[in-house]
């Protein structure tokens, strides 16, 4: 699946404030229709930013496994 | 013609900086081949950490306050005049009485600042001890408490990470000291599905907010406040109730930052080893206003300036510098009045918290009057 990204955030090696809470920031600082890239070296991030998105109601585009670490797309819809 | 170097901030990250540079570099300022200008919108250097001990009345306002004029080198020339533009291209730094101020080097450490107004309500409902007209209101506010919920909330992004955790801790042992521990409860909430950033730390947290009857909710997002019927309604939908509300307001960097066009929110794309500001090779970044992921903490700054430092005045000695950041970061945590923990990480090594004891405190109240070296450049 190829997706257009605006914005990728490589917070990988980031252990505080850590890559979960680089997806919320940048979700909230981001204009309806954007479409944000998290990349980590934890697959965790991918779990609980999925968690985040669905409790929110914000799109999960997709997640995927780079091969040494994970890559999460959300898309800011309201 | 002096090689120039203006540094726009004075918090720590700007302040040891300019004064580990001056060190360096003594020989060519005092020849005048080196000037070093250092322009800030602040007279007084706040050493920040210290509001949490003013708001549990541990520490008064004075003694964490200084001129900024008396922690520089004295071969620095210091202008207290805010930076409103910078221009990359013709590499001038413009202030608001209308000074130039050209640069060879430029160092940039805005720092961040606390944004409460971005949330609906929140100035209005909240307390917090970000800085110190917030730090002294909440103090107040805890000596008139007789009783009831206080909420703790976290907005995102923010400084000093375990500040929340520190807060909660010692707001544990303050009301415990008042014997009002069956009066008030505590209920902590933290934006992630877990009570810290830190796996670690969240960890080592759980059990210590069990056994203390600590509340708590994760993943909550503050979304709006009803001052008026003390109600925090979170991002995730749902809603809490508090008598007093205790808060992490978010943070934005300086308005400069956004006005010159270097970055969104105020926060600078820095390189992650070199901490140049992405494609350039004359303006470094400092401390919170990297956009780096990070803690925005003072030992952030700290370690960066001694990187910045060392890459300018070999450039300027050597032609070249090889000097790299790892990413290295060390934040002390209060757990009570008596006893803390540290952790300290960088891009490779995750951190592992220690058990609290009461030397680590003591070594935490012991950095609380060694801060004044480490903003001279000599801790």
């Amino acid at each position: 699946m190829s997706v257009a990204v605006d914005n990728t955030i490589d917070a990988r090696g980031s252990a505080c404030p850590g890559p979960t809470m680089e997806l919320i920031k940048a979700m909230k600082s981001s204009s309806v229709g954007t479409v944000v890239e998290v990349l980590s070296s934890d697959k965790m991030t991918t779990i609980d930013g999925a968690a985040w998105l669905k409790k929110v109601g914000q799109e999960l585009v997709e997640t995927s496994d780079k091969g040494g670490y994970w890559s999460i797309i959300a898309k800011k819809i309201k | 013609m002096p090689k120039r170097i203006v540094i726009i901030g004075g918090g720590a990250g700007g302040t040891i900086t300019a004064n580990l540079l001056a060190r360096n570099l003594y020989r060519q300022l005092v020849s005048g081949h080196v000037v070093i200008n250092m322009i800030t919108d602040k007279a007084e250097h706040v050493y920040q950490p210290g509001f949490l001990y003013v708001v549990f009345d541990k520490v008064r306002p004075d003694e964490i306050v200084r001129k900024q004029k008396e922690i520089l080198d004295q071969n620095i020339n210091l202008f207290v005049d805010p930076a409103v533009k910078i221009d990359k291209e013709n590499k001038i730094v413009r202030t608001q009485s209308g000074k130039e101020f050209p640069y060879d080097f430029l160092v940039i450490a805005t720092g961040s600042r606390i944004v409460p107004e971005d949330i609906p309500g929140l100035k209005e409902g909240g307390h917090w001890f970000y800085d110190m007209e917030g730090a002294k209101k909440l103090r107040q506010a805890l000596k008139d408490f007789s009783g009831g919920r206080i909420a703790i909330t976290v907005g995102v992004p923010h400084k000093c990470p375990v500040a929340p955790l520190e807060m909660t801790f010692m707001l544990y042992e303050y009301f415990k000291q008042k014997e009002m521990l069956d009066k008030v409860e505590l209920f902590y909430t933290y934006p992630i599905n877990r009570l810290h950033s830190l796996e670690p730390v969240a960890n080592w947290a759980v059990p210590e907010f069990e056994k203390k009857g600590i509340k708590s909710e994760t993943f909550f997002n503050m979304e709006e406040i009803d001052a008026e019927k003390k109600v925090v309604r979170s991002m995730e939908g749902s809603e809490l109730n508090y008598d007093l509300l205790i808060t992490v307001p978010p943070h934005k960097g300086a308005p400069v930052i956004a006005d010159s066009g270097f970055g969104k929110d105020g926060w600078i794309p820095t390189n992650k080893k070199t901490l140049h500001n992405e494609g350039s090779d004359d303006v470094y970044v400092v401390g919170d206003t990297t956009n780096l992921p990070i803690s925005k903490a003072g030992s952030t700054a700290h370690f960066e300036s001694h990187i910045v430092a060392e890459r300018i005045s070999s450039e300027i000695t050597e032609g070249f510098s090889e000097t790299e950041y790892d990413g290295k970061v060390i934040c002390f945590v209060e757990t009570s009045f008596d006893e803390a923990t540290y952790i300290w990480f960088n891009y490779k090594t995750p951190p592992t918290p220690v058990p609290p004891s009461k030397m680590i405190h003591w070594m935490k109240l012991g950095y609380n009057r060694l801060y004044w070296l480490s903003a001279k450049g000599i801790l």
